[in-house]
């Protein structure tokens, strides 16, 4: 390792930190004797950086010299930066040594477009095959489709990635319009349906074929940037429940704006990240997948955008107090999901165990429910509690919402 | 108050089981051998510990057991903590007087226990999966040192055998002082002497060059990874304890 390596260690990792998306999960393969790497299904976080995410794979670009110059892009052509790219056999010698020490769980490479996206690709599919073929590694790779590339690479780097990506960014195109002129919404989801088509045709295959090669097992991901343009949380979460529904995507991942390109007009002036809103939406996002809820459900008309003081869980409970209080005895799956402070994990227990015995507030307070928010929504026997309809939803509201005032610890001298 | 004595072991632990059955006494309280029965103690007795007994009642209790209550009784022996033998002792008994498999109840209190038991050990062993570090030395062996909450070394091994088969590693345990060697075929068990470790850590001395230059790497990468603007020190410990990092790099220096 040169320092030539190192430095470009540093830019390529700077100019690739910007990606949210580091998760490792949805693969699940074993080692091989005499071969290196697993991949665990459920992803493993090998550290956690000083902004508190994780860090499970080895995430950098391949080369951060752009051809585009997008108004949010770090990367952008117009900005002064060291430039760098990294050769084939430099980036598989990283990933194997880090890989070696247990410091991380694979590879995440994306790259800035060099030239054309079909060059760039090229390069990327590379070097997967590097470490898929030649070096025989067994880990976990995400790689980035670059918008515009073709079916003949997407489809190759399918067959050694793990997950594919690519990055949606604006969630409205007019927007995606005005701050990256060079790009349109249609370069980003034909490769998203291309990968979708992979992976169906793939399905139908390994039916018939036990040991056809696998397409990209842990599906495809996409990011949004949020707070950049002026997207309203209803549209943000319709276009997810469409990309979870049309191409099937595992994973979309909010991030809220940082502001690279201060001299740039047509981004707003924050001061700071939309980090309440993205945490909303993150919430609102697992409502979707896990909890059987309805984008227009969380946010619709009326209620455009996600409120930062309460969960939207506990919103949409507020919303409509005629759907409760349950009985935890009684209430189906569907039903306990919708109680706030009822998890998955609290209304399978509940769902265990009510056969067995009778659940009292504290039985359920020792399963795990989080009582304080449960308890207006809960019909539990011999318990005191006021449920929504005696407390009122804005009584509920406020208990939930506000900080209690700090105590006084003593009285003053005089 | 009934007390067992017995020798720390879980086939002795199932020994006492088969004892108490035959003795008709069940004891409130186990202990290890040479321990201080407590002041009201009335029936003392030392449990003699065979395969035979261990064999006779795990088959037992296998058959009213499922999964996932099996992997919760076998996590929550490995977290070593005060009184889980006697929560595994009373969970086993239920099991065994139950008339079919034992429904997972969190109704009932020591089954929760014993489930949150087996969660901390389950968790304490996946947050090792991912903050092991291993260091190559000049013979080429891996080389990894820890100090987790729960002895989950045991637990930790199929994964790495799993994973790093292709290469020699050793993993050791500094406070429990023991470990296990993979020669590349065979995992053996091993200590490393307390002299080669100075402060925990593998002596500087006997690593390769490459491992320096490549743990460098690993600490540029780390600090040019983390977003200025969303820094949150707070979060990062609750995900990464500080316990965890004597033993990381990118946290030395």
């Amino acid at each position: 390792m040169t320092e030539a390596t190192m430095n470009k260690l540093l830019i390529l990792a700077a100019a690739a930190k910007y990606d949210v998306s580091c998760s490792s999960s949805g693969s699940s393969r074993s080692g091989r004797p005499g071969d290196l790497g697993s991949a665990a299904g459920w992803g493993i976080c090998h550290s956690f950086a000083d902004d508190g995410r994780c860090i499970s794979l080895l995430k950098v670009l391949f080369s951060n010299v752009c051809r585009y110059d997008c108004a949010y892009c770090i990367n952008r052509r117009s900005n002064d930066l060291p430039r760098a790219s990294f050769t084939v056999n430099e980036l598989v010698t990283l990933t194997l040594g880090f890989y070696r020490r247990n410091y991380i769980e694979g590879l995440f490479l994306s790259s800035a477009v060099v030239g054309s996206p079909d060059y760039t690709m090229e390069a990327l599919v590379n070097v997967l095959r590097a470490l898929r073929i030649r070096h025989r590694f067994r880990g976990y790779i995400h790689v980035k489709t670059i918008p515009g590339a073709s079916r003949e690479l997407i489809y190759q780097a399918g067959l050694y990635a793990d997950r594919m990506s690519v990055n949606i960014e604006i969630p409205s195109e007019a927007n995606l319009k005005r701050l990256a002129p060079e790009k349109d919404h249609s370069s980003v989801y034909r490769p998203m349906l291309f990968i979708r088509q992979g992976l169906e045709e793939n399905r139908e295959a390994r039916k018939r074929f036990r040991h056809a090669p696998r397409f990209a097992p842990a599906g495809q991901s996409t990011q949004m940037i949020i707070g950049a343009t002026n997207e309203r949380d209803k549209d943000i979460l319709r276009l997810s429940s469409h990309l979870y529904q049309g191409p099937a995507l595992k994973r979309v991942y909010y991030s809220a704006f940082v502001p690279v390109n201060r001299y740039d007009s047509r981004l707003p002036a924050l001061t700071v990240s939309p980090l309440a809103r993205e945490n909303r939406l993150y919430q609102a996002d697992w409502l979707l997948r896990f909890y059987h809820f309805r984008a227009d459900e969380i946010a619709d008309d009326a209620h455009p955008d996600l409120e930062l003081d309460i969960d939207p869980k506990l919103s949409w409970a507020l919303r409509h107090p005629e759907f409760f209080p349950l009985d935890p005895h009684s209430a189906d799956l569907g039903q306990l999901l919708r109680v706030p402070g009822l998890g998955l994990k609290s209304a399978e227990r509940i769902i265990r165990s009510r056969n067995h015995c009778i659940l009292t507030r504290e039985t359920l307070a020792a399963m795990g429910v989080v009582m304080k928010r449960a308890r207006y929504f809960l019909a539990c026997p011999r318990s005191n509690f006021y449920t929504i309809h005696e407390a009122g939803p804005a009584f509920v509201r406020k208990a939930l919402s506000g900080k209690k005032p700090p105590r006084e610890h003593q009285f003053p001298l005089v | 108050m009934i007390v067992f004595f017995y020798d720390k072991t879980f086939g002795g632990l199932l020994s006492a089981l088969f004892d108490a059955y035959t003795l008709k006494r069940f004891p409130a309280l186990l202990l290890g051998e040479g321990e201080i029965p407590p002041l009201h103690a009335q029936i003392n007795h030392t449990v003699s510990s065979t395969e035979e007994k261990a064999e006779r009642v795990f088959r037992a209790v296998r058959n009213k057991l499922d999964r996932a209550a099996l992997k919760a009784v076998k996590y929550a022996w490995f977290s070593e903590s005060t009184g889980s033998d006697t929560l595994i002792f009373r969970l086993l008994r239920k099991a065994l007087e139950s008339p079919r498999v034992l429904p997972l109840n969190y109704g009932d209190s020591d089954t929760r226990a014993i489930m949150r038991l087996s969660r901390q050990v389950s968790c304490e062993k996946e947050k090792m999966m991912g903050f092991l570090r291993f260091q190559e030395t000049a013979q080429g062996i891996y080389c990894a040192t820890m100090a987790p909450r729960y002895n989950i070394l045991p637990l930790l091994i199929p994964h790495c055998r799993n994973r790093f088969s292709d290469q020699q590693w050793i993993i050791h345990d500094v406070p429990r002082g023991f470990g296990f060697y993979f020669t590349g075929e065979t995992i053996l068990p091993v200590t490393l002497e307390k002299s080669s470790l100075p402060g925990g850590r593998l002596d500087e001395a006997l690593l390769t060059e490459k491992e320096k230059s490549f743990s460098a790497l690993w600490k540029e990468y780390y600090k040019a990874l983390a977003i200025k603007e969303r820094s949150n020190p707070r979060l990062q410990r609750r995900c990464m304890p500080k316990r965890f990092w004597t033993y990381l790099p990118e946290k030395q220096g």
